[in-house]
């Protein structure tokens, strides 16, 4: 599936600035590419979570379109663009996400049972084992570090193997082992065709990036 | 045990004691609504089926009557009496302008009989002229009452069959009568001939105080119907200005007092209901919104995990709606059993007729209060689950950043 976001800005009113309106992301067009890691990096307040959001559905734009394959998914109905982005998204938002009646599993599994789907079962438990945190498949969510919360979201964002995965800053709280980790899994993701945008500030993600790009004050430059 | 996958069913079990205080809620709602409908209502019917057992427009009583052992105290408060006149004055009193039916009525008060630790009110009827008791009377008894029969109250602990004595005499339980929630459910019913009979064991054995009664020329009250010329309050009248030594009365008029007490006791449940409805609309209120506020970042991320704006507040309706029905019914069937079993200690309590509706009859108030109750919890609910649904996910997503 192909992602583009064409000439989107995102503007916030704010009573505090000289300035009423400011744009949080200005005139932006660019494409997340499929069977691609692409890294977004940049300050703190550049706006990179706010692209991120416009581009799961999450947050409509001011101006421009987010487009996947041919379909521009804000001329939706609220329906139909939750139930694309429960088929097709995959998002790892920043900070911790559990839902705290359910088990680690169940959250993991989320994705499908919102739909009353069956089966996920065997990609959860793969992941949960890739992640390193099988042995918790049972626990209850306030049983977890900060660490294996992460680490829950992700394996939930990944299990229905979507064909877009916006990832916001998914290493925040890991140590580099399971940094390295959650970037191979993202890396694979992408390699069996997922388009992957994955937003951090982790040095080495570099490394990782078939794509890099940089967010400046709303400004996103394509580096590579 | 297969855990639900149900979203909203797991959000309650794991929030037991947010969930316990939901229920408590709704359950408290009902439970106002349903004992407090069961009492207005038992109120009512037992001052219905008074009203049916005086069964007469008019009342002439003994003119001391009226003093001292009142009818209105045997009727209203319980308490035992007898009092007669003369069989002529009952002539006169019957031969007025506009007297319908009549028949005289016999009282007794009998010393402790075996079936009854205190003493009991014995009414003698006159089966030829009697249309109050005898249509009573029917429902449970189909024959006729012998000499030395009676019909018992439903509260009487004795049993068709059962022999019981009054002043020497055994008498035979012939029936026992359905429940009128009146004093009625404690007294006796013989015919004219048997109360004699009684009355003069009692005046052999000098129990009685009026010792030079004769029984076959005294009756102790006249219940009188309108012909339809003149109205009761007409019959009243004319009976009180020419007829010395009786009191005439009319049974409507007894009966506005418990009327009137009636629609005061009412009134009470009335506004402690709308009191609690009130508080219990407002914590209701509050507590669902603490409970989806402090879940907010979750709404989000089912959000991000592709549930709609409608799926979110369906899962807050689907919370209240499940608590709340758990609540209400709980909170109704604890009205039933706070009410029925106790409606002896209620009407002693109350001092007023109170006949409890039977389960079926209570089942409609039960279902009410319940479907009330919930719509309340739903009403309450509705108002955060419509706030979740405006959400904006990807603020809140990045709350915490
Ligand atoms: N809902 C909002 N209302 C007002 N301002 C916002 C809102 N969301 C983000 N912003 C502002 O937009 C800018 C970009 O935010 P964000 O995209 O979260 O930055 P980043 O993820 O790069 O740290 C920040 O200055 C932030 O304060
Ligand atoms: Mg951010």
């Amino acid at each position: 599936m192909s992602v583009t976001a064409e000439n989107i800005t995102k503007e916030y009113i704010r009573e505090s600035k000289g300035t009423n309106r400011f744009a949080a992301v200005r005139e932006t067009t660019v494409t997340i590419e499929s069977g691609k890691l692409t890294v977004l990096k940049g300050r703190s307040g550049s706006g990179k979570s706010t692209f991120l959001n416009m581009a799961a559905g999450l947050s409509r734009p001011t101006s421009g379109r987010i487009v996947y394959d041919d379909r521009d998914i804000y001329s939706l109905s609220d329906r139909e663009l939750s139930r694309l982005r429960n088929e097709y998204t995959g998002v790892i938002p920043q900070g911790q996400s559990a839902i705290f009646s359910l088990s680690v599993m169940e959250n993991v599994l989320l994705p499908f049972t919102l739909y009353r789907q069956d089966g996920g079962e065997q990609k959860a438990r793969e992941l949960l084992e890739k992640l390193g945190i099988a042995h918790l498949e049972n626990a209850m969510p306030r049983e977890l570090s900060g660490g294996e919360l992460r680490r829950v979201s992700i394996a939930r964002a990944l299990v229905k193997k979507p064909a877009l995965i916006l990832a916001d800053e998914p290493t925040a709280d890991l140590d580099d082992e399971n940094t390295e980790l959650v970037f191979d899994l993202l890396k694979t993701a992408a390699h069996e065709g997922a388009a992957v945008l994955t937003v951090t500030h982790e040095n080495g993600a570099e490394d990782y990036a078939d794509a890099l790009w940089r967010m400046d004050s709303g400004t996103l430059e394509v580096i590579k | 045990m297969k855990r639900s996958k149900n979203i909203a069913v797991r959000n309650i079990a794991g929030k037991p004691l947010r969930s316990a205080v939901l229920v408590i809620l709704a359950a408290l709602l009902s439970l106002t609504v349903c004992a407090g409908t069961l009492i207005v209502r038992s109120l009512r019917s037992g001052l219905d089926s008074l009203e049916a057992r005086l069964g007469a427009d008019v009342m002439v009583v003994p003119k001391e009557a009226s003093q001292k052992q009142s009818f209105e105290n045997i009727v209203l408060q319980g308490s035992t009496g007898y009092f007669y006149m003369d069989k002529s004055l009952m002539d006169k009193v019957t031969g007025r302008d506009g007297v319908g039916k009549s028949s005289p009525q016999f009282f007794l008060a009998s010393a402790s009989a075996g079936c009854c630790s205190i003493p009991v009110q014995i009414i003698g009827f006159d089966p030829d002229t009697d249309f109050t008791i005898t249509p009573w009377i029917k429902r449970s008894y189909g024959g006729e009452l012998g000499l030395f029969d009676v019909v018992i109250g439903n509260d009487l602990n004795a049993f068709v069959g059962d022999s019981i004595k009054f002043y020497g005499v055994d008498c035979r339980v012939a029936a026992k009568l359905d429940k009128t929630g009146t004093n009625f459910d404690t007294a006796v019913f013989t015919n004219a001939d048997t109360i004699k009979q009684l009355i003069r064991a009692s005046l052999d054995l000098g129990m009685n105080s009026f010792e030079s009664l004769d029984p076959d020329n005294s009756v102790s009250c006249v219940l009188i119907n309108s012909d339809g010329t003149r109205s009761p309050e007409e019959i009243v009248n004319d009976i009180n200005v020419h007829v010395k030594k009786v009191r005439a009365f009319r049974t409507g008029d007894m009966i506005s007092g418990i009327s009137s007490s009636l629609s005061g006791v009412s009134d009470v449940i009335g506004v402690m209901i709308a009191a609690v409805w009130l508080l219990g609309l407002v914590i209701l209120l509050l507590a669902f919104t603490m409970s989806v506020n402090e879940r907010k970042k979750e709404f989000a991320v089912l959000r991000a995990a592709g549930a709609s704006r409608g799926k979110l507040a369906s899962v807050v309706m689907q919370e209240a709606v499940i608590t709340g029905l758990a609540g209400s019914i709980a909170g109704a069937l604890l009205g039933i059993a706070a009410i029925v079993p106790f409606s002896k200690a209620i009407e002693n309590a109350l001092g007023l007729p109170f006949l409890t509706p039977d389960i079926a009859s209570a089942a409609v108030p039960a279902v009410m209060s319940v479907l009330l109750s919930a719509a309340v919890c739903a009403l309450a609910a509705a108002v955060s689950a419509v706030r979740i649904s405006r959400i904006d996910t990807a603020l809140i997503l990045r709350g915490d950043n």
